[in-house]
C-alpha cells in the first residue's frame, strides 16, 4: 500500500529551492492536522533518534512555532517558524530560521510554502522551500549526525567501561 | 565568514566558469576571453569560487592555473542525498501517526 504513494524530492541548486512531494493514505483533515498541529508534528518531524520539542505554537499569520530537535544525549538545536499566510486546508507558508534558546533567530532563515490537495482519499502534500543554503543544510544535518554520533558514543564508552578478557591476559 | 556553495552556484557567470574548467585547467587569461566582462570581474567570481573551494589553483611557471575540484562538488551532491533521506525517514514516520490518528477517528 505504501509503495505506491509518490515520494519526490528535487532540488534547483542554482535557484536555491527544494521540492518536496509525498502523497499520504489519509484524509486532508487528518494531514491538515499533523502538519499544523504542534502536538502531532512533534510525534514526526523529527528523524529518530531525535526528538521534537515545541516550546510554543501560535498557529495564524504573524504567529509562531518555536521548537527544539533534541538529540538523545539530550542537545538542543532550536529553530523558530513564523507563519506568513494560511488558507486553510490548502495552503500555509512560513518562515523557518535556527535560533538560540532565547528565541533570537540566525538569519537568513528560509520561506516554506505548504500546499494539500485530497483525490479519492489520498492526499498529497507538496512543499516548496525557498532561499535554503548548503551552509543551512550542513547545520540541518550535523545537527542530525550529532544525535547519531551521540548515541554511538555512548555506547563506546559504555564498551570502554567493560574490561575486555582478552587485552587483561598478559 | 564562509561562503555559501549555493550562493556561488546561484550566479550564471560563475556556473559557465565551473562548466568551463571542468574541462580543462585554465588561467584568469583564458578564462575572461571567453567572457564579455573585465579582467577584473573574472578575478573577483573566481575568488568566490575559491573561497567556496569549488576550484583550487595551481601554480605553473610563471602562471596560475584554475581547475574544478570535482570531489567538492560531489559532496554537494552527497548533503542533498542525505536531507532526502531525512525527508524520506519523517515522512515514513507521519505515515504511523497518521494510520494512529484513523483509527482513533473511528
Amino acid at each position: 500500500m505504501k509503495n505506491n504513494l509518490q515520494f519526490d524530492f528535487t532540488v534547483d541548486k542554482a535557484a536555491k529551492t527544494v521540492f518536496i512531494t509525498r502523497e499520504f493514505a489519509a484524509p486532508l483533515s487528518l494531514v491538515w492536522d499533523a502538519f499544523t498541529k504542534a502536538e502531532i508534528l512533534d510525534q514526526w518531524i523529527a528523524p529518530k533518534p531525535l526528538i521534537s520539542k515545541t516550546k510554543y505554537q501560535n498557529f495564524k499569520v504573524g504567529g509562531k512555532r518555536f521548537y527544539a530537535m533534541v538529540s538523545p544525549g539530550g542537545q538542543e538545536r532550536w529553530a523558530i517558524q513564523e507563519y506568513t499566510s494560511i488558507t486553510p486546508k490548502t495552503n500555509f507558508k512560513m518562515y523557518n530560521a535556527f535560533a538560540d534558546k532565547d528565541e533570537n533567530p540566525e538569519l537568513p532563515g528560509s520561506d516554506w510554502d505548504h500546499n494539500f490537495s485530497e483525490e479519492n482519499g489520498i492526499t498529497k502534500v507538496h512543499i516548496t522551500i525557498y532561499n535554503e543554503s548548503l551552509e543551512r543544510l550542513e547545520k540541518i544535518i550535523d545537527g542530525f549526525r550529532q544525535g547519531f554520533t551521540m548515541s554511538m558514543k555512548n555506547l563506546e564508552e559504555l564498551l570502554a567501561s567493560q574490561p575486555l578478557s582478552a587485552s587483561s591476559q598478559k | 565568514m564562509r561562503r555559501d556553495i549555493f550562493q556561488a552556484i546561484a550566479d550564471p557567470t560563475r556556473r559557465a566558469i565551473i562548466t568551463l574548467i571542468a574541462l580543462q585547467s585554465m588561467t584568469p587569461n583564458a578564462i575572461a576571453d571567453n567572457f564579455h566582462t573585465t579582467r577584473q570581474s573574472v578575478s573577483k567570481h573566481l575568488r568566490i569560487l575559491t573561497e567556496c573551494q569549488l576550484v583550487k589553483q595551481e601554480q605553473q611557471g610563471r602562471e596560475i592555473y584554475y581547475s574544478l575540484e570535482i570531489k567538492k562538488m560531489k559532496e554537494i551532491d552527497k548533503w542533498l542525498e542525505q536531507l532526502r533521506k531525512i525527508w524520506e525517514t519523517r515522512y515514513n514516520q507521519l505515515d504511523k501517526v497518521l494510520l494512529t490518528m484513523k483509527k482513533q477517528k473511528k
